[in-house]
């Protein structure tokens, strides 16, 4: 009797392991395939600003072939050190924003108390402070008394009590800033978002391993592995990805023009020499949005698609139908992107964001606007190296410890199963292999406890080979002819290895969609191992299985 | 003729709820200490999820990281982490090291004792070291981090409970989640009881225990569910005893192959990664004995409905009107 499984079967289980196999082997010549790397971004980037390259340059390009996979599995921090960057928050940006978000309010509740104060008017003030001049200063009472009734008290813990802003009489003005208590919770919070959304911008998948801390009172020190990757880091940090929709005044190519009360002039993106008059107020903002992705537009340009939230979709549609003919201006970070005339009212609550991008800008774009905007702006102090947080020591240790708990595991299955217990093994190597394969392509990030998850996963990987084991050993018993054990085993044991991943699989699933930072990056691990262990014991392990069990065509079966 | 490792007899036939009070009475009497030692000791909480304080060193002589750590840790203050700093800008006999050090219960940095202590110690390491700056740092995990994190296991524990409601039944479901929380909940109390070092890699510990012990919960309650089929008249106690026993020789050797994986990390890793490795220890000793006198008493308290209605999972209708409700 033969074992049989179709030939494409057994043609696309081989085709992954090798293809899996070969996205790994680039991690055998690790420090080779690194050089090569970095030798090609250099490269790319001297040609960029039309240089050439260096002959130690083409010379380091040359020790892994171009045509081979180069991805690698990027070492985390503990093990490699990375870049280390250093950031400060502009705290007083934020100041700057609630008194100007403060002054229509002022505006609306001053006109009450018009009789008594006259005309009221705004004053130029240093950033953070709020001038009003009043034409009849009689009315000062009357306004502060108005004004403190716009004020609240600070929520925090030791602030409590206090009023969160500081009104006072100066001559015919009134001068408003934010209490010192209400600044000391405005701090707390920028800073919280700003580690928040910087933690989103830069592990968006979880998969880096980034450190990510509060240093000081302003400041913030993230690290990143990999030696390289500073400059993109700071791309990524250092926009604020301010996005608004506003309401066009007018255009002209005057960059000194003035644009008037309640407006701002504002360079175009795409255009140099070109300036958009709009009103300062938008329309709506980015943090209406609930999602955007990278797309195309249908000129297949790259270009950024988004989602309101259902209070964004109404604003944004009862506004373009309103204003059905007239141009509207994209702002991002003051700058206009695009002024697209709206052509309908557009009520679906979604829409493109088209301009001169990039693939690589939009998909940038895109996740700068789901991360969200940051606060405030922030400035870069200090932009460094930092070597491996574990001493060689532990490094070492680490890696004796990796391979005596596989070479254990081996004998132990040897020990348990013979020849069956030598198959488990040759698929735990390639189960290996297969998931270094995918944790490259993906650009996965391996830590210290990662390879110690790892070596726990070859644990959990004989898992399901063993089942089968079990599963054949009591079919046999059963008098089964050896083939017969054989189908019925793994049959048999199929639906517990199905239940028992599938659940540790939702496990991995919902830990993703839920979590944020390490625990995504450990839900990828999971997922990963999960998918690879499974395959290699149901399918890979089978056709082993029978490509010996035809060859021999033994007549009992011990396993 | 081949010889065989046996962890288990070809035939076992252990009453596995012989002792229930003890064993089942006794895990659930864990959990609720475990829960009170977390309530009452707390955790001794790393530097990643704690602040502190970050130093800046610089001195002329190479840098040992390893050197710098045991010096420090001699000091008993707090979890320690240690970076050389390079930049091209320094010079070439320039050592730049940052160390971070959490601070004590209830502070957020180091006081000047401390501090002091650390600078007296680090120079008696190295006389040409110094100390360039002092700074207060903030934890690695955020308060949003926490939060995300336990909202993810909620969700998680909520998933699986679906899961196996809908491939068993609904008391599997519950008994599986209690094996689940039994595992987590006896590992962290003993981290609290024991205050050893909880930081990041312990949440991945404790996250890969979770799918462990779902994993090993599963595999009895599918042959528990074969069984059921199997045997229609058997009691319920019985059934399961004999799904426990035919399973028992699979669940010693998938147990003993990961235990053997994670004790080489233990006893070979180093101390980096003994926190880590411990907890996975300890979690994969409880989600064994869990699956084995937890999960299934559960399932015996909550009884089953074994009335002999054909169900989605059991195979072939008896007549075609049978998947039908009226």
């Amino acid at each position: 009797m033969q074992l049989e499984t179709p030939l494409w079967k057994r043609l696309v289980v081989w085709a992954i392991v090798v293809v899996g196999l070969i996205l790994a082997a680039p991690n055998l010549f690790y420090s080779r395939v690194e050089t090569h790397n970095d030798a090609a971004t250099a490269i790319a980037k001297a040609a960029k600003v039309g240089g050439e390259a260096t002959p130690e340059q083409t010379a380091a390009l040359s020790v892994w072939p171009s045509w081979a996979p180069s991805a690698l599995v990027n070492l985390g921090l503990d093990l490699r050190g990375g870049a280390h960057l250093l950031a400060e928050v502009k705290l007083a940006d934020v100041y700057k924003q609630r008194m100007d978000a403060f002054w229509p309010d002022a505006r609306d509740a001053l006109k009450e108390v018009r009789d008594a104060t006259g005309p009221i008017k705004r004053k130029p003030a240093p950033d953070g402070t709020l001038r009003i001049t009043l034409t009849n200063p009689d009315g000062m009472q009357a306004a502060l008394a108005k004004l403190q009734g716009l004020t609240a008290n600070v929520v925090s813990l030791t602030g409590a009590g206090q009023k969160d802003m500081e009104i006072v009489a100066d001559g015919g003005d009134i001068v408003i800033t934010l209490s010192d208590a209400e600044k000391a919770a405005t701090d707390t919070r920028t800073m919280q978002q700003s580690l928040e959304i910087i933690r989103r911008r830069v592990d968006a998948a979880g998969t880096r391993e980034p450190s990510i801390q509060r240093q000081g009172a302003d400041r913030i020190l993230i690290e990143v592995p990999g030696i390289g990757s500073a400059e993109e880091l700071k791309a990524i940090i250092g926009t604020t990805a301010k996005l608004t929709f506003n309401t066009v005044v007018g255009q002209g190519s005057d960059k000194t023009a003035n644009p008037g009360v309640g407006n701002l002039l504002l360079p175009a993106s795409d255009h140099a020499g070109l300036y958009y008059t709009v009103e300062e107020a938008p329309v709506v903002t980015g943090d209406d949005l609930v999602d955007a992705q990278p797309s195309f537009d249908q000129n297949g340009r790259p270009a950024v698609s988004f989602r309101f939230d259902t209070s964004g979709a109404r604003k944004f549609g009862e506004y373009t139908g309103a204003h059905v003919g007239e141009p509207f201006a994209i702002v991002l970070d003051k700058q206009v992107i695009s002024a697209p005339t709206i052509q309908t009212a557009i009520t679906g609550g979604s829409g493109i964001i088209t301009g001169n991008f990039t693939v690589e800008g939009s998909t940038n774009l895109a996740v700068l606007l789901r991360a969200g905007a940051l606060p405030a702006e922030m400035t870069f102090l200090e932009e460094r190296t930092v070597g491996p947080e574990l001493g060689q020591d532990s490094i070492d240790a680490g890696k004796v410890a990796a391979i005596a708990g596989m070479v254990l595991v081996g004998v132990f299955m040897l020990a348990s199963y013979g020849m069956f217990g030598l198959f488990a093994n040759i698929t735990l190597v390639l189960s290996m292999g297969i998931i270094f394969g995918i944790l490259s392509m993906i650009g996965g990030t391996l830590t210290l406890p990662g390879i110690a998850g790892l070596v726990l996963t070859i644990g959990t990987a004989v898992d399901a080979n063993v089942l089968v084991y079990e599963r054949i050993r009591e079919e046999l018993r059963h008098a089964k002819t050896a083939a017969r054990a054989i189908e019925l085993g793994y049959e048999r044991a199929t639906s517990a290895i199905v239940d028992a991943n599938v659940t540790t699989l939702i496990t991995s699933i919902v830990l993703y969609f839920f979590g944020a930072g390490p625990v995504r990056g450990f839900a990828v691990a999971l997922f990963i191992g999960i998918v690879t262990s499974v395959f290699t014991a149901l399918f890979v392990t089978r056709l082993i299985i029978q490509i010996w069990f035809n060859w021999r065509k033994p007549k009992t079966l011990i396993v | 003729m081949a010889w065989r490792l046996r962890l288990a007899p070809e035939k076992t036939n252990i009453d596995f709820f012989k002792h229930q009070w003890i064993t089942f009475g006794g895990s659930m009497l864990l959990m609720v200490l475990s829960f009170v030692a977390w309530g009452v000791m707390g955790l001794n909480f790393g530097i990643d999820f704690k602040g502190g304080t970050t130093l800046r060193t610089d001195s002329a002589t190479v840098i040992d990281t390893g050197l710098y750590r045991s010096t420090l840790e001699g000091l008993s203050l707090g979890d320690v982490a240690i970076n050389e700093v390079f930049d091209p800008s320094f010079r070439a006999d320039q050592h730049v090291a940052a160390i971070r050090i959490s601070a004590g219960k209830g502070q957020d940095q180091i006081d000047d004792a401390g501090l002091k202590r650390v600078s007296d110690a680090l120079t008696a390491m190295d006389p040409a070291l110094k100390i360039v700056s002092v700074e207060t740092v903030g934890p690695k995990v955020s308060s949003e981090l926490v939060w995300s994190s336990i909202t993810a296991l909620l969700a998680t524990s909520l998933g699986i409970l679906g899961y196996i409601w809908l491939r068993f039944e609904w008391q599997f479901a519950l008994g599986g989640v209690l094996a689940l929380l039994h595992d987590v909940f006896i590992t962290v109390g003993i981290f609290a009881v024991f205050q050893i070092k909880f930081d990041l890699t312990i949440v991945a510990a404790l996250l890969t225990i979770l799918g462990y012990s779902i994993n090993d919960t599963v595999v009895v309650f599918d042959r528990l569910r074969e069984n059921l089929i199997k045997y229609k008249t058997m009691p319920l106690k019985e059934v399961m005893n004999l799904s426990v026993n035919e399973t028992l020789s699979r669940t010693l050797a998938t147990s003993l192959t990961t235990l053997i994986a994670v004790g080489s990390m233990l006893v070979l890793g180093g101390d980096v990664i003994r926190g880590f490795s411990f907890a996975i220890f300890v979690g994969i000793i409880l989600g064994t004995y869990s699956s084995v006198y937890v999960a299934k008493n559960l399932v015996l308290f909550l009884g089953l409905d074994r009335s002999d209605k054909p169900r989605a999972t059991g195979k072939g209708a008896d007549h075609e009107f049978a998947n039908i409700d009226a």
